[in-house]
């Protein structure tokens, strides 16, 4: 069965969803990167949302699922590249999305956890309104 | 109202949910939705066709293009005969932090269409009805 | 007689006597004062009406005096083209349908020759032949209307998009500023052209100023901070700057919750707070009263006001 790739950044890890996933495809994704994160001890994880066209409260909640138990694991969660489309929708849907961080893109992301260790700034990203 | 196109899409697996996103995105994109309408219908059905597969055991979804006037739109129909929903009222409340269950499929859903209306008792299964105008 | 013999009839009549009828027929399009010469020519006019009467006697031969049988497809597809394109042009619904109408004249005046010894076939003939062409007249009309609906929703969209112009103010830093009222599809469009200018100029900082809106109601408010919620969703922030004192009771008063989304009372002290976040600040420099815009080494950053 096809897998999302992870990929290593020294402490940081990135994934990068580019398929309209359905939902067994989601739950695999969720458990390898639990594994990823316990096995390279890493800080953070990056989501790249960039590519999807749609994302609905199973995969809203599939990406709070990982962001709680990335924090369980002393990681960071940076979900990035939202488009507009899809940042209308789940606003409208009313998902939370609590514990969440965003950011533009990949690099904005970076930024933003560099950021996070020199300040231990705490903004969050609770979009619920 | 004239009904220009009909079909119809099982729903009995997360691949059919899949396919059912794929259907409705062409219809909307073909009647030359916006971006974010497309979105939002495709979105909305998305939410519909899980519900339909985990609570009412699998279905159909039937998707009709509508002309009323200059205006067009996509009607979607989902149906199961699974157990029916016993309160509607509750099950249109909320519940996204109870982590699944019939409520955010349905209030998202009606949120995200321009009609929304739904038939169900329990043991007759559940008909749920949306369209989104161009 | 049957309707199916009638149709016959009406056949034959547009057969035998083609080329007079068409000209009579194009007199009586011209004459009447409701057409405009100026914007068909006249073998436009002729060609327009040879392919129609073309038409028709192929329907009128398969599909009888029915004209909503699939047989009057063809007739249905040219009357639309032409009242699409007249109504374009600027005809109005009654001259496009004279098109239609003018034809009875001369139709009938052939009626009544054939039927000169027949009082009661003429008027059951022409009945058939009146309502038939009724029908298609009134159908011009529909397809005229629907032209028209589509054009001022196509006009609607363009505006809507021409009044709401996003501003790059520095790299990073986007403003909108806000004109006039706000109603609902207004307010969306906004916040799409808004949402897609973060996305492409990748600005994490977006400052919406509503000083020139004169009142906001909870639908335009809720619209606001939907805006402010899909931007955070996506990576960026948004201030909302220019809320003047009224604006800002209406606010109260409507109980719309703000949370945690900044507020400043002008775009100025906005745009202050959005070069501190991204580490900017302005200087003077030494020798001159001009002053610049340079980036603050991280060490001297201010915390935030």
């Amino acid at each position: 069965m096809e897998r999302i790739p992870i990929l290593k950044m020294g402490r940081h890890l990135l994934v990068t969803i580019q398929v309209d996933m359905h939902d067994r495809l989601a739950m695999s994704l969720q458990d390898d990167l639990t594994d990823r994160i316990v096995s390279a001890r890493a800080k953070a994880v990056l989501i790249d949302i960039s590519a999807l066209e749609i994302v609905d409260s199973f995969i809203g909640r599939m990406i709070a699922n990982i962001a709680a138990m990335s924090r369980v694991l002393d990681a960071q969660t940076v979900v990035v590249g939202m488009r507009p489309a899809v940042a209308i929708t789940l606003v409208e849907l009313g998902l939370p999305l609590k514990g969440v961080r965003t950011a533009l893109n990949v690099e904005h992301g970076m930024a933003l956890l560099k950021a996070q260790l020199d300040n231990s700034d705490d903004r969050d990203a609770d979009a619920s309104h | 109202m004239p009904t220009l196109h009909t079909e119809e899409r099982p729903i009995h697996s997360s691949e059919d949910v899949v396919l059912v996103r794929q259907a409705v995105r062409a219809r909307a994109v073909q009647l030359g939705f916006s971006l974010v309408d497309q979105t939002k219908l495709v979105t909305a059905a998305s939410e519909l066709a899980r519900n339909t597969l985990e609570h009412g055991g699998g279905g159909t979804m039937r998707l009709e293009l509508v002309e009323e006037g200059a205006r067009r739109g996509v009607r979607l129909l989902f149906a199961d005969q699974g157990p029916g929903i016993a309160d509607l009222q509750q099950a249109m409340k909320d519940g996204f932090t109870s982590g699944g269950g019939l409520g955010l499929g349905l209030g998202g859903a009606k949120r995200l269409s321009n009609e929304f209306d739904i038939v169900s008792r329990p043991g007759e299964g559940t008909r749920v009805t949306i369209a989104r105008w161009r | 007689m049957a309707t199916q013999a009638q149709a016959q009839t009406l056949v034959e009549i547009l057969r035998e006597d083609e080329r007079s009828l068409l000209h009579e027929w194009l007199e009586a399009q011209l004459e009447s004062t409701t057409m405009r010469s100026t914007l068909l020519t006249r073998s436009e006019l002729q060609d327009q009406s040879r392919r129609f009467l073309d038409a028709l006697k192929a329907a009128l031969d398969h599909g009888g005096l029915d004209s909503a049988s699939p047989a009057y497809e063809g007739v249905r597809q040219l009357l639309e083209e032409m009242s699409t394109a007249r109504g374009r042009q600027g005809y109005t619904p009654s001259e496009t349908a004279t098109f239609v109408f003018s034809l009875k004249q001369p139709l009938f005046a052939r009626l009544r020759e054939r039927f000169k010894a027949d009082a009661g076939e003429l008027a059951a003939t022409t009945w058939g032949a009146t309502l038939l062409l009724d029908r298609l007249g009134l159908f011009t009309t529909e397809v005229h209307q629907k032209g028209r609906e589509q054009l001022i929703i196509r006009q609607q969209e363009e505006m809507m998009e021409l009044s709401t112009p996003v501003i790059t103010l520095w790299d990073g830093i986007l403003a909108l500023p806000l004109i006039g009222t706000l109603d609902s599809a207004r307010t969306q469009v906004v916040m799409e052209s808004l949402l897609q200018k973060i996305v492409e100029t990748e600005a994490p900082i977006a400052i919406i100023d509503i000083t020139g809106v004169p009142t906001v109601d909870t639908l335009t408010a809720q619209h606001l901070l939907k805006t402010v919620a899909a931007a955070r969703l996506m990576g960026a922030d948004c201030i909302i700057s220019g809320i003047r004192p009224q604006i800002a009771q209406t606010i109260v008063h409507l109980g719309v919750e703000l949370n945690d989304v900044v507020t400043k009372a002008s775009l100025a002290d906005a745009f202050a707070i959005a070069l501190r976040r991204s580490g900017l600040s302005v200087q003077r420099m030494k020798d001159s009263s001009a002053s610049s815009i340079r980036r603050v080494r991280p060490q001297d950053q201010e915390a935030e006001g």
